[in-house]
């Protein structure tokens, strides 16, 4: 029973990763803009423009393309990089760490502000800390990431520069890393300088992308937890003699989280794309960043390849919300 | 003796000054119980929720007080009121299946006052929670304590809130119609419970119903309500005898009777409502609050 649900939800992930393979190939290469052209001086043959296309691939049709590509990928063979000249996987696997470490960040921090706020404003219902909430989240809410970082980097990176404004670690330190999760290894490793360094580069692009986050976790939290807040069992445990900040965090926080639990995972995958942005301005080195380039640069190969993990991601963050919605709410336990 | 309950002159106002009770006056002595009736709006179960310190935040009390065995609750910090409701009150409350927290397993919602706010040791709760589970009829401790609500019946749930009420020995339950959202055949079993319990353990319990058959079965005293405001306070039996209030003779005539049912499905006569309307404004003209006690502890 359970095996056959996996499966049946193996199947579903496999779907949408083909539908989405199709629609970035094709969009791809029907958008304006040559990659041979990109690649060759001015001037150039039409004889070299044609050997670099049959060489590429790019002179049979678009179905045949994809099929030559689909049958490589299914052998774990992404392709070669136009631009950079190297295995689409693995430029892609040494980047992933980099923005995989800074979307966690961002929802860490992202938790960390929303939800406290959300049990503070559930607890001082109709005060003015309530309101002040309110109006802090709509302001959080309304600018959009980018020109948080923007902001972010006038405070903390200009007028009073307490954190790195570019890059992802300085480049005189030496890494010891094996692995490219810089962050992760150097808290297991105990290398606490270097932590200190990784986060001094990622607070400022995680901060951006988790505001608006925080804004919507603090929000919809806070009123899921005032409406479970009015429910009789929270009347039953006031009863019984439990302060206000211990109903809120015995009682009703679980059942509160169901509804914010569905849009932090909706949310999060738009978090990550907006990592494309964010590491452009901070200038990290992640796939985002690199996902500019392969697009400024028509790197086809580069291109699918850095969507279809992306398109993995979500389904991936789409199953751990289903997960999770099954752990927190015992009632679709044995549905 | 200190009565269990002293409810003296207490007035309430929703935040638009409206009154929503008029100069309550009740007590309910050791282990008795005292039933309060009326319509639904009469203020019934509002007076239940100022005693358990629940009143929802637009309601104001604004006189009077209420003791629970001689400790004025208004004039305790919030912390302290709760720490006395807590130690000395239970509730049971109206509706089965919403009084228990959908994702937490039963067991710890019933043991959970017993060992965080009155310090036992978990095993002696535990034990203790059995006990209550045997005396409410429960034959499988073991699986309804590791269960969660929506694997328990209604009747079953209510069995188990009722356990969890008496569990601690508070000296007052107010029960808050704890019969009505069940259904007919449940009922007579769920109150033939709390009514054995209530003598074994010799609680006192504020009633709140607005069924007179119940208030007939369960209680010795009656506290008769309306809009706010007591029309009628008697010994049970005495009230069914020889109801004094026009109100409370109209109450009586409107409860179903097998033998006659058209004849008592009549509504409330007129002359009766105007008289009472009359009543409460000449209470309200009267009426002016202490302004010393602005806020209420809800």
């Amino acid at each position: 029973m359970i095996l056959q649900r996996f499966l049946v939800r193996l199947l579903t992930m496999a779907v949408t990763l083909l539908g989405v393979s199709v629609v970035v190939f094709v969009i791809i290469r029907v958008a304006p803009g040559d990659p041979i052209a990109m690649m060759l001086p001015p001037g150039a043959s039409q004889a070299d423009i044609d050997r670099l296309r049959a060489l590429y691939g790019l002179d049979r049709s678009i179905v045949e393309q994809y099929f030559i590509w689909l049958s490589g990928v299914l052998q774990g063979n992404f392709g070669t990089s136009i631009s950079l000249r190297q295995d689409v996987m693995s430029l892609v696997l040494n980047r992933l760490p980099a923005t995989l470490e800074l979307a966690t960040v961002a929802l860490l921090i992202a938790l960390l502000i929303g939800m406290p706020l959300a049990i503070l404003g559930a607890r001082e219902q109709g005060t003015a800390v309530e309101a002040g909430i309110d109006v802090a989240n709509g302001a959080a809410l309304s600018i959009p990431d980018f020109l948080w970082g923007l902001a972010l980097i006038l405070l903390f990176g200009v007028l009073w520069p307490v954190f790195e404004i570019s890059g992802r670690v300085s480049p005189r330190l030496e890494l010891p890393f094996v692995t490219q999760f810089y962050l992760f290894e150097s808290i297991l490793r105990l290398r606490l300088d270097l932590t200190k360094d990784l986060i001094s580069h990622m607070f400022m692009p995680a901060l951006a992308l988790a505001l608006p986050l925080a804004a919507i976790i603090s929000q919809l939290l806070k009123l899921s937890l005032k409406e479970v807040m009015t429910l009789d069992y929270v009347t039953l445990a006031r009863v019984k003699g439990f302060s206000e900040t211990s109903v809120i965090l015995r009682e009703a926080l679980k059942n509160a989280a169901l509804p914010t639990l569905t849009l932090v995972g909706v949310q999060f995958t738009f978090l990550i794309g907006g990592t494309v942005i964010i590491e452009r301005l901070f200038s990290y080195e992640g796939l985002g960043n690199m996902a500019i380039d392969a697009v400024i640069n028509r790197d086809l190969p580069l291109i699918q390849g850095i969507v279809l993990v992306f398109a993995l991601i979500f389904v991936l963050i789409n199953l751990a919300v289903d997960m999770m919605y099954a752990l927190l709410n015992p009632r679709l336990r044995h549905g | 003796m200190t009565a269990c309950l002293d409810i003296s002159n207490l007035s309430a106002t929703l935040s638009n000054g409206q009154r929503v009770l008029r100069s309550v006056s009740l007590s309910v002595e050791p282990g008795e119980v005292r039933a309060l009736v009326g319509e639904s709006g009469a203020g019934k179960s509002m007076i239940g929720k100022a005693v358990l310190g629940v009143l929802p935040p637009s309601v104001k009390i604004v006189e009077g007080s209420i003791r629970l065995e001689g400790a004025d609750l208004g004039a305790l910090s919030a912390k302290e009121r709760r720490r006395v409701i807590g130690a000395k009150t239970a509730l049971i409350p109206q509706d089965p299946l919403t009084a228990l927290n959908p994702s937490r397993r039963v067991g710890p919602q019933m043991t959970d006052r017993l060992v965080h706010i009155l310090g036992w040791a978990a095993d002696r709760a535990d034990k203790r929670v059995r006990q209550l589970l045997d005396e409410v009829h429960i034959r499988e401790p073991d699986r309804v304590m590791r269960a969660y609500p929506h694997e328990l019946s209604g009747g079953m749930r209510q069995r188990v809130l009722i356990a969890a009420a008496f569990a601690a020995e508070p000296r007052l339950i107010v029960a808050d119609e704890p019969t009505t959202a069940l259904d007919v055949t449940v009922q007579k079993q769920i109150l033939r419970l709390i009514a054995q319990l209530q003598k074994e353990h010799g609680t006192a319990i504020l009633f709140v119903t607005h069924d007179l058959g119940v208030v007939a079965k369960i209680s010795q005293k009656v506290t008769v309500l309306y809009a706010g405001k007591v029309v009628e306070e008697a010994d049970t039996a005495a009230l069914f005898a020889d109801p004094q209030h026009a109100y409370t003779r109209a109450l009586m005539a409107a409860t179903p009777k097998y033998t006659d049912p058209l004849a008592s499905l009549m509504p409330v006569d007129e002359a009766v409502l105007a008289g009472l309307a009359a009543e409460i404004a000449i209470a309200d003209h009267d009426w002016r609050p202490s302004l010393d006690r602005k806020s209420g502890h809800g």
